[in-house]
C-alpha cells in the first residue's frame, strides 16, 4: 500500500514555514492596521488612497509580502484544523489545502495588482 | 510530669453537618456505564484514594480501581476527580470536594477496562514509539560517563526526569483527544530527557520518531499537561525543546 502521508521532514518544514510566516504576519498586520486607521481618521477617499498606491513599488512590495505570508500561513493552519476536527488525513487533505493556497494567492495578488496598476 | 505518649488529636476541622461525603463513582465501561452514588464517612486528612478504598472494602467489593504505592511514586492511581485528572493518593478531599461532594471517573483519552481502571497499554506503547528507551555506546567494562550536574543539557534533563507515568497529562491533553495517533505529553517529555542525555546515541532516529503531525509539532501549547502534572513537570517546555531540535534537524536534512 502506498503511504500517502508527507514525509516527516516535509511535515516539520511546513511547521517551520508556518512559524516564519506568522512572524512576518505579525509585522504586516500592525503596519496594515496603522495604515487603515491613518486613512480612516484622515478621511481619505478611495481615489486618494489609489493615488498613493498606484505606481508605488514600496506599497506593492509590502502587500506582496503580506499576501505571500497569508498564502503560506493560512493553508498550513487549515490543514491542522481539518485533520483535528474531521479526522481528514492523507493526500486528499494536502491537495485541498494546496488548492486553498492557490486560491488565496490568486485573490491576494490580484488585489495587490489592482491597487498598484 | 505529663504522661508519655502521643499528643491528643487536634479538634476536628470538619464541620458537624458535613461528616459524610457524597461520592459519585463511574461504574461499567466506556460504552455502557453510569455514576453510582455512595455516602462515605469524612475523616481528617482523607485522600480521594482513601475514599475509593473505603467504598471497595466496605460498601462494594466489586469496585475496580488501581493503586500501588499510595505515596505519589508509582503513578498508578490517577483518575478524573470532579472533571480533572489527578493523582488520587496525594489529593486531599478538602482540596477538591465541592459542597461535600466528589465525582470520580476513569482517566480520559484511554479505553476503560472497568469502573475506574483504564487500559494504559496505548499510553506506554507511545513511549516506545517515541524511542523512549536509552541507547548507549558503552559496555559494562567501560568507566562511568562523567556528566557535570550543572551542564545545560543535564539541567534540561533534570527538569523533565521525575515523570512517574501516571497519565494525568495524557488524559488532560486536547490534542490527544483530537488526534488519537498523537504521541502525547508524557512520551514526548521522556524523549526530551534522552535528547539531553549526552550518553545516548539514538537521537537522530528519536527526533525523526517524535517530529511531525503525530509528534511534537502537533502540540498547540494549551499547557493543560503542565498545569495538571502532579510532579510539576512542564511537558510543554519539553515539547517546545523537541520542536526546535527537530526543526534544526529537518533543515539540516538529518531527519
Amino acid at each position: 500500500m502506498r503511504d500517502e502521508r508527507l514525509s516527516v521532514r516535509a511535515q516539520v518544514l511546513l511547521w517551520t514555514a508556518q512559524r516564519i510566516s506568522a512572524a512576518v504576519l505579525a509585522v504586516c498586520v500592525i503596519v496594515h492596521l496603522i495604515t487603515v486607521i491613518y486613512a480612516v481618521r484622515n478621511g481619505l477617499s478611495a481615489a486618494e488612497i489609489l493615488g498613493r498606491t498606484r505606481g508605488s513599488y514600496a506599497w506593492a512590495g509590502f502587500y506582496a509580502v503580506f499576501v505571500s505570508a497569508v498564502v503560506v500561513h493560512a493553508p498550513i493552519g487549515l490543514r491542522s484544523v481539518l485533520a483535528e476536527t474531521f479526522n481528514w488525513r492523507g493526500r486528499s487533505l494536502d491537495i485541498a489545502v494546496m488548492a486553498t493556497a492557490l486560491t488565496l494567492a490568486m485573490w491576494g495578488f490580484r488585489a495587490v495588482y489592482a491597487v498598484f496598476a | 510530669m505529663p504522661e508519655a505518649g502521643f499528643p491528643p488529636p487536634p479538634a476536628s476541622r470538619i464541620p458537624p453537618h458535613s461528616r459524610t461525603l457524597g461520592v459519585r463513582v463511574w461504574r461499567g465501561t466506556e460504552r455502557s456505564g453510569h455514576f453510582q452514588s455512595f455516602e462515605v464517612p469524612r475523616l481528617e486528612s482523607q485522600t480521594v484514594l482513601d475514599v475509593i478504598t473505603y467504598i471497595q472494602r466496605t460498601l462494594d467489593p466489586m469496585l475496580a480501581y488501581r493503586f500501588a504505592c499510595r505515596v505519589g511514586m508509582c503513578g498508578s492511581c490517577a483518575m478524573t476527580v470532579n472533571g480533572r485528572a489527578r493523582w488520587t493518593c496525594r489529593t486531599h478531599v478538602d482540596k477538591v470536594a465541592e459542597d461535600g461532594r466528589i465525582e470520580i471517573a476513569p482517566l480520559n483519552n484511554l479505553p476503560v477496562v472497568r469502573d475506574l481502571v483504564t487500559d494504559m497499554s496505548g499510553f506506554f506503547d507511545k513511549w516506545a514509539k517515541a524511542r523512549g528507551q536509552f541507547r548507549g555506546a558503552t559496555t559494562r567494562k567501560d568507566d562511568f560517563t562523567r556528566v557535570p550536574p550543572a551542564s545545560p543539557a543535564r539541567r534540561l534533563a533534570d527538569a523533565a526526569i521525575e515523570c512517574i507515568g501516571c497519565g494525568v497529562c495524557y488524559s488532560s491533553c486536547d490534542v490527544v483527544a483530537w488526534r488519537p495517533d498523537y504521541l502525547g505529553p508524557a512520551a514526548l517529555n521522556r524523549a526530551w530527557t534522552l535528547v539531553n542525555d549526552v550518553r545516548d546515541t539514538d537521537n537522530r532516529a528519536r527526533l525523526a520518531a517524535v517530529a511531525g503531525d503525530a509528534g511534537c509539532h502537533a502540540c498547540h501549547t494549551h499547557m493543560s499537561c503542565t498545569e495538571r502534572c502532579p510532579k510539576q513537570i512542564s511537558p510543554t517546555a519539553s515539547i517546545a525543546g523537541l520542536k526546535r531540535a527537530a526543526m534544526a534537524a529537518a533543515i539540516k536534512g538529518d531527519i
